[in-house]
């Protein structure tokens, strides 16, 4: 796939596009050379009159003549013109040649444009692909972030010089030897040295490039590595927060870039030492021919106009030459580039592409059963991680492994799951090596679930759905392709890539026994519901805001859940749980400045900390006279805190209850009601802020200093409907103000049900009320719409925005909604305690048992006594399988299984 | 600025929005508590929770892991003990008194049930919280050293009076 040679591979792959470029290049040679002598003509006739020596003398123009054998073929026979009709005529066709000339560089660049970016594409797609068709023991040594480094940079200015690789040396070294040949025309011995000047500085100058090839490997290479290295530092950020070796992750750093550093200032003195180099050579030429060329034409050897004649066409010899050598140091430097990376994707062992195909169509059953035979692996370290293992399991079998840690249970379950591949013996479906079979055999009929699943950063359910998307589906209307779909079809195939669409249907719902995608919502939230995960996609729902745009139907009933939930607390004797925002009235339970605007707000300049900036909001403030009563309350406050909390220390966990005050901001407090407490001292408008910040955070029931009364409770609201209503269109679009009949965009899901804010008056009232809602979203039908938004929620990088525990509750799912003949299950619930693994341990095994072609499955138990729930026991210790009987018989033996239980 | 929170307090309606102050107050009435400056009382109230529970609801239930203490501010509770002969009342108690102290101080499961028998207010007061005044503040340690030193003596005259009546019988 990947030619070592670069010019080789680009040749290879863009034959046709090549000679096509080089014949177009031929073909505008024709009208630049003509754009080079019309100058000369139109200075010479009609500017300066040769030609029109008689005022009415006229010119033929335009005459086209096509040499024939025996005479000639007059195309056009031309138009008589005056000598200013001439310049005009001329002056036109110069303009034209000049267009012509721009055009077909405009061809030119894109068609070599878009040569580059397609050979580009399809060494990249190569490189990938060679990377999905490693054998699994690659990885182990293997950086992420190097390989994609080579990917996207590394081989980069390939593009750039895929256009130029042949077209270039051919138009330089043609117009370079045009020069010389001139040369040789006009003096024998000054073609000749010119020529042996010229080698010297073709031969010499790339040999000192060769230095600068090293440096750029090096380069490269050294670069490489500081991608690796950044990403480990990402990936291990918390280890080095926990050991406190920031520091030498700096130093480590900063040593390779001074190592980058060293290269590239080596690079640039040599790249100038060169440059000078080859200045002086081609400036040696001349000064030969003035001397050489001088003495020749003194001593009469030499025609004067000769060596003028000669002089005149070295002006155009150098430059071809350079550029010509630039092109080769260009070459050079993505040959090595090129060489560089393809070297890493050289890798022994590689799967055969025929594995991996497109498969479409449901493989045809396996034959039973899945079996080890004499299986041996051997670990990187040299270790023996099984030896001479023969197990088997058949479908509707469920088999437990058990063995602790370096018994070589995880290994089985890998090996069985072609995640590692044995080094002796081989594992089995039926008759064939499970290595030989295609992947869309094995990686659909054997499903494996480990305790670290990887997820990719998208939603719960495109994690969930992931392993369905074995092959495209095949399209309803092939024919309503969108033009743009066409193109990149199209592109596809120029570029070597598959044409297959991303966006296409890659679920077989009829392999699921499905209807289709509504039925698909269904069988994940059964499986969801047996690895215990729809409690956590509730939380996950009831935490994430929607747009009611998007879900329109769900907003109008959660908008009408809000009453139910009021009168459910009121018949289970909560009633009060919930304060509800009422317009026309306060919410003790919400803070100040939640009852002063009542709504959500999404500007910077709507929120407690900034709220100064907004002029509107100060002045309206100020106007109502509530400015002054804030910074007064904001002062009792200050000293209220300042009271409590002035003996301990800041780093004392009491501080924690202040949300509005954090133990460095109480020094600046204390001093500013000193100030204030002087006599005669004015609070002015940078005093009042910092107090009325506090003031707005105020929440009577959890700080109990007595600071609202009825009074300025009814002030607050008359200030909320001025707000409200004197409000500028502008701000408008900034809040969305609390309506009871309303859903709110910037809420939460749960804010939108609450309404209200949960009174601390309770014990545990959050818990107390997410019962009452669960209760209530079943009864209105709501809770498959809630969790279906739960399955939105963004798992992040890595998946790492959810729990270890919701991490491997979510690969078993995902191996779930598959249907497979065999499960291998690899201690899939470690992260969990005890309880909540066998729960759903048995829920899981109740579910493939009763499924219509029940499973085999192989699960690698985390705690012996999990094993009791299979049918066989399978107990390995030090790479051996030692006992493997049913539970009961292994009870009955005095064994090891009998002594891991019991320990 | 005192002044206008004492103005306050003669504005409030009982058994609604107890502030601060008042609850220091009645913490004082708590003999634990008696001795220790009102300062340190009314950091304890900041930090402690208002919880209420209707007439039937538990406050805590026996072999439950500890985790706070309740000052009844308002209302009346009943102690229940779990025997192998079923429940028995133990005590009733009121305002300002103190209960599952026990449990946060020694690190054992409810000793007892306690619960409501009207409306109840309490301050809830949180093992960790609790335990943090103590060692900020030594003389609240002694003060509450001191009561259940003086509970032990009257345990202990209990139990001998119970031992030599029951010598007494034989």
């Amino acid at each position: 796939m990947l030619d070592s040679n670069i010019s080789r591979y680009i040749w290879r792959y863009t034959r046709m596009q090549q000679l096509w470029i080089l014949a177009i290049v031929a073909l505008s040679m024709v009208p630049y050379f003509m754009a080079f002598s019309l100058p000369k003509n139109i200075v010479n006739g009609p500017i300066q009159g040769g030609g029109f020596e008689t005022p009415d003398a006229t010119q033929v123009f335009g005459r086209l003549v096509l040499p024939w054998p025996g005479g000639e073929v007059v195309l056009f026979p031309g138009v008589a013109l005056d000598r200013i009709d001439m310049l005009f005529a001329l002056s036109a066709v110069f303009l034209a040649l000049v267009i012509i000339n721009g055009l077909f560089k405009f061809y030119i660049n894109t068609y070599k444009g878009k040569l580059g970016e397609r050979l580009l594409r399809r060494v990249r797609f190569t490189l990938v692909d060679n990377v999905l068709r490693f054998p699994p023991q690659t990885f182990k040594r293997l950086k992420g972030a190097e390989v994609a480094s080579m990917v996207k940079d590394e081989v980069e200015p390939l593009g750039g010089f895929a256009g130029d690789a042949f077209v270039t040396p051919a138009l330089l070294g043609g117009q370079a030897l045009t020069a010389l040949g001139f040369i040789f025309l006009q003096s024998v011995p000054l073609g000749f040295i010119t020529a042996a000047l010229v080698s010297v500085q073709v031969l010499v100058i790339p040999r000192m490039r060769r230095r600068l090839l090293v440096l750029g490997r090096e380069r490269q290479l050294t670069a490489r590595q500081l991608a690796g290295r950044v990403s480990e530092i990402i990936d291990g950020i918390g280890t080095i927060h926990a050991y406190d070796t920031s520091n030498y992750e700096r130093a480590d750093i900063a040593a390779r870039l001074g190592r980058i550093f060293k290269i590239r200032f080596d690079i640039y003195q040599w790249k100038f030492l060169v440059k000078f180099i080859n200045n002086i050579l081609a400036s040696l030429t001349p000064f030969l021919f003035y001397s050489v060329g001088g003495f020749l034409a003194l001593n009469g050897r030499l025609d004067i106009g000769q060596l003028v004649a000669v002089i005149g066409a070295y002006k155009d010899l150098p430059g071809p030459l350079k550029e010509l050598i630039d092109w080769d140091q260009n070459r050079q430097d993505v040959q090595v580039k090129y060489q560089q990376v393809i070297v890493q994707f050289a890798v022994d062992d590689m799967l055969d592409p025929a594995i991996q195909t497109v498969t479409p169509a449901v493989p045809a059953a396996l034959e039973p059963p899945l079996a080890a035979i004499n299986l041996r692996v051997v670990d990187d370290g040299g270790g023996v991680a099984l030896e001479r293992v023969n197990f088997a399991v058949n479908p509707g079998e469920a088999v437990a492994v058990v063995g602790i840690a370096g018994s070589g249970s995880d290994t089985l379950a890998e090996v069985l799951a072609r995640q590692v591949w044995p080094s002796g013996g081989k594992v089995t479906v039926g008759p064939d090596n499970l290595l030989t079979l295609p992947e869309a055999v094995t990686g659909r009929s054997i499903t494996y679930a480990g305790s670290d699943g990887f997820f990719f950063s998208g939603s719960v359910l495109d994690n969930l759905l992931y392993g369905l998307k074995n092959a495209p589906q095949p399209r309803a209307d092939a024919a309503a392709l969108t033009p743009a779909r066409r193109f990149q079809q199209i592109e596809s195939r120029l570029s070597g890539n598959p044409d297959v669409d991303p966006e296409q249907g890659w679920i077989d719902y009829a392999a699921l026994g499905l209807d289709g995608e509504a039925a698909l919502l269904t069988h994940v939230l059964d499986v969801l519901e047996s690895v215990q995960l729809r409690q956590d996609m509730q939380e996950l729902a009831l935490r994430s805001c929607v747009e009611q745009a998007n879900h329109p139907a769900l907003a109008v009933q959660l908008v009408a859940l809000r009453e139910r939930l009021r009168q459910e607390l009121q018949e289970r004797d909560l009633t009060g749980l919930i304060v509800p925002f009422e317009p026309g009235a306060y919410n003790a339970e919400a803070t100040v400045i939640e009852n002063l605007l009542f709504g959500h707000s999404r500007r910077h300049d709507l929120v407690a900390e900034e709220i100064n900036a907004n002029p509107f909001f100060f002045g309206l403030l100020k106007d109502q006279g509530l400015c002054d009563t804030f910074a007064e309350m904001g002062r009792e406050i200050a000293a209220n805190v300042i009271g409590l909390f002035a003996d301990l220390p800041p780093d004392h966990p009491f501080f924690r209850q202040l949300s509005f005050m954090s133990a460095d901001d109480i020094p600046a407090y204390k001093l500013l009601l000193q100030r204030l407490e002087k006599p005669g001292t004015a609070m002015t408008d940078d005093d009042r802020v910092p107090l009325i910040r506090l003031a707005f955070e105020y929440i009577e029931p959890r700080y109990r200093f007595g600071l609202l009364d009825a009074d300025l409770k009814a002030r607050i609201v008359t200030f909320r409907q001025a707000f409200h209503d004197t409000m500028p269109e502008d701000m408008r679009g900034g809040i969305e103000i609390y309506d009871p009949a309303q859903f709110m965009d910037t809420g939460t899901l749960l804010d939108n049900v609450l309404f209200g804010r949960i009174s601390q008056k309770f014990r545990d009232g959050a818990d107390q009320v997410r019962d009452v809602l669960t209760g209530l979203l079943h009864e209105e039908g709501l809770y498959d719409d809630i969790l279906a938004i739960g399955l939105m929620f963004d798992v992040g990088s890595g998946g790492r925005r959810i729990s270890v525990a919701q991490r491997q509750k979510l690969t078993l799912a995902r191996a779930l909604l598959r249907q497979s003949a065999y499960f291998v299950f690899n201690r899939p619930l470690s992260a969990l305690d005890t309880k909540s693994q066998e729960r759903i341990l048995t829920a899981v095994l109740a579910g493939l048992r009763a499924r219509a072609a029940p499973p085999g499955i192989v699960w690698v138990v985390a705690t012996p006594a999990l094993a009791a729930h299979f049918d066989r026991i399978a107990v390995l210790s030090d790479g051996n399988i030692v006992e493997n009987d049913t539970p009961a018989a292994l009870m009955e033996k005095n064994g090891i299984f009998r002594d891991m239980v019991a320990a | 600025m005192q002044n206008r929170l004492a103005n306050n307090d003669h504005g409030q309606r009982k058994g609604q929005n107890v502030l601060l102050n008042d609850e220091v107050r009645m913490l004082r009435q708590v003999p634990m508590f008696a001795g220790i400056a009102p300062a340190k009382l009314k950091l304890l109230a900041f930090t402690s929770e208002r919880v209420a529970f209707r007439a039937g609801d538990v406050l805590f239930r026996q072999g439950d892991d500890g985790n706070a203490a309740y000052v009844i501010l308002e209302g009346r509770a009943k102690v229940l003990l779990n025997t192998p002969n079923g429940e028995i009342e133990v005590a009733e108690i009121s305002e300002n008194a103190i209960v599952g102290e026990i449990a946060i101080l020694c690190d054992v499961a409810r000793t007892a049930t306690v619960r409501a028998v009207t409306t109840v207010e309490a301050l809830q007061i949180s093992k960790e919280n609790f335990k943090k005044l103590l060692l900020d503040f030594p003389e609240m340690t002694l003060e509450v050293m001191r009561v259940l030193a003086d509970r032990l003596i009257r345990t202990t005259a209990e139990l001998t009076a119970a031992r030599s009546k029951e010598q007494a019988l034989h």
